[in-house]
């Protein structure tokens, strides 16, 4: 039987971290007994939401990020990822694909591939505050 | 990110290895461009068979690679991808820019 579960990281903004962020939130939903598919589509989309976080939300010193992941009901997985940064000034303008004020290693994809691959993206910023982001993916359950 | 690379008749290929993501792009991207520039191969083919995991920073990868190869009149090819690299191509629209052979699905 399912039950709600919680989980909170905290990390400071370096890059290294990344792969610890995305592989933590895969293993803690793993309990939810995704499918493979299921499992990479949640680690890309938390690497796209935490790589902003990194690469954006700090970029003269080192800020702390906060993942908060939930296990809702109808095995939803809920993720919150949450910075406390420069903001994102136009979230439309961020959205956009192929937008990116990275250099060429960046390719302004992120926003695109969190809403491909997750089933609902809510994103909130503050310029100067920082900025949230809010992704939902239903999980199917296997027969 | 270690990789290894040969070159075969014109056809440069570099298999890469492990998670490629923002912080493991940059050297790979480097390091991609230089084999180019210092082979100048008809067709380059990435080989991500030992590839276990790519997010968007892997679509920038792919693009300067074909920027490297548009460079000098070549071909990309992209072999060996699993199901988690096709996705984010696909969603990205980069397989319709270079040639994806022996997907691993």
């Amino acid at each position: 039987m399912k039950f709600e579960n919680y989980m909170i990281l905290e990390f400071p903004s370096k890059s290294c971290n990344e792969a610890f962020a995305r592989s933590a939130v895969a293993c803690f939903a793993s309990q939810m007994d995704p499918t493979l598919e299921e499992l990479g589509d949640i680690r890309t989309a938390v690497s796209e939401a935490v790589t902003n976080a990194i690469v954006h939300a700090y970029p003269q010193e080192l800020g702390t990020v906060t993942v908060r992941c939930r296990i809702l009901k109808d095995n939803v997985l809920d993720i919150v990822v949450k910075d406390k940064g420069v903001g994102i000034p136009d979230i439309d303008q961020a959205r956009r694909p192929m937008y990116t004020t990275g250099g060429s290693e960046r390719s302004g994809m992120g926003f695109t591939i969190m809403e491909s691959f997750m089933t609902s993206l809510t994103i909130s910023s503050e310029p100067g505050k920082g900025t949230t982001v809010h992704m939902r993916r239903k999980l199917q359950r296997r027969q | 990110m270690q990789f290894t690379s040969y070159l075969e008749n014109g056809k440069l290929t570099v298999a890469l290895t492990g998670e490629i993501d923002h912080h493991t792009a940059k050297s790979c991207i480097q390091a991609i461009s230089a084999k180019i520039e210092a082979y100048t191969p008809d067709t380059c083919v990435l080989d991500f068979q030992e590839v276990t995991f790519v997010d968007s920073s892997g679509i920038a990868v792919v693009i300067n690679a074909l920027r490297a190869m548009n460079r000098i009149e070549g071909v990309l090819v992209l072999s060996g991808l699993s199901v988690q690299p096709l996705k984010v191509f696909r969603a990205s629209g980069i397989d319709k820019l270079v040639q994806i052979k022996e997907a691993v699905v």
